[in-house]
């Protein structure tokens, strides 16, 4: 039986495509999910993927987080269901209350657009068991509102409970407290950062392939589990 | 039927670094707007009730700041009614 990972649509999303594709290279079966549906189609685990989900108004994340969608991937999340939020789609997990912290304007204002070298700190959550601690990655990054924040208090615990997973390598692109570009919730099932592991999964398109490594690690956790 | 209006201030906590606050700041003596010690942005929602701003119409603008109109972990926020004239 394949594994089903379901990828939400929000109005604005960008990269649903390239994260079902990501799914399929990696072997498991993408399924589409519609923001305006509760119904997650029996899915195993669930992408939100990057882009400007409903125009990015008020603040990113935030209309979307109230979709009707949202209600079962929240649902879902807090029952230990695997859940990754990329760029927008962490975006839309910290305003969801399902990660801590929020993403504030890049402190140098600019939209940033790179390849961007990353630590992987915390091999495991969901969405990382197949990489090994430490290890160093190179997936696109691409954002405005990027900037990871929290109070000294929440970046205190994140770091006590090794629950920062990626780091930003070689300059921190847009003034993330303490380099951080992606962090777990407590269970180690939801998984937020801002680069883009999906646009790194063929030597065509990506600068590496090292992105695959999320969606082969979630297919072999949930076929262990 | 009497209306009224409510407003709702939204500003970044202290602590939050404002980019766009700063970019402000630095513009303004630029263009001749000198002693300004700082600069921060903010949202102004502007928000008319179909009918009186009683406390329970307060209760539910206040409800719907903290839940939607700012994000309470980087945000503060104020309600106020305003004298219609």
């Amino acid at each position: 039986m394949t594994t089903r990972v379901g990828v939400v649509t929000f109005p604005g999303s960008l990269d649903d495509r390239d994260a079902q594709r990501a799914v399929r290279l990696a072997g498991g079966e993408p399924v589409a999910l519609w923001h305006r549906d509760r119904d997650l189609k029996q899915v195993d685990a669930i992408v939100l993927p990057g882009g400007f989900s409903y125009g990015d108004y008020l603040r990113c994340g935030a209309i979307a987080r109230f979709s009707p969608v949202m209600d079962s991937v929240i649902e879902q999340a807090r029952a230990g269901m695997p859940v990754l939020g990329i760029c927008n789609g962490f975006q839309v997990l910290c305003e969801s209350h399902l990660l801590p912290g929020a993403l504030t304007r890049n402190d140098h204002l600019h939209f940033i657009c790179r390849d961007q070298r990353l630590r992987v700190e915390n091999t495991d959550t969901a969405w990382t068991g197949d990489y090994t601690t430490g290890q160093e990655i190179t997936v696109p990054l691409k954002n405005g509102e990027g900037g990871y924040v929290a109070d000294e208090r929440t970046l205190d615990e994140l770091e006590a409970t090794g629950r920062v997973v990626f780091r930003y390598l070689g300059g921190n692109p847009n003034g993330s407290r303490r380099d951080i570009a992606g962090i777990t919730n407590e269970a180690g099932n939801v998984v937020g950062l801002m680069p883009h592991p999906e646009h790194a999964v063929e030597t065509l398109t990506g600068p590496t392939t090292d992105g695959l490594g999320f969606f082969t690690s979630i297919l072999k956790r949930l076929v262990n589990a | 039927m009497p209306v009224a209006r409510v407003v709702v201030d939204v500003m970044l906590k202290p602590e939050i670094l404002d980019p766009q606050g700063q970019a402000v700041q630095r513009a303004l003596p630029r263009l001749g707007f000198e002693g300004i010690a700082d600069v921060r942005q903010g949202k102004r929602f502007e928000i008319e009730l179909d009918g009186p701003a009683d406390e329970a119409a307060v209760a539910r603008i206040r409800e719907a700041a903290e839940t939607f109109l700012a994000n309470t972990v980087i945000e503060d926020f104020t309600v106020r009614v305003e004298e219609s004239s």
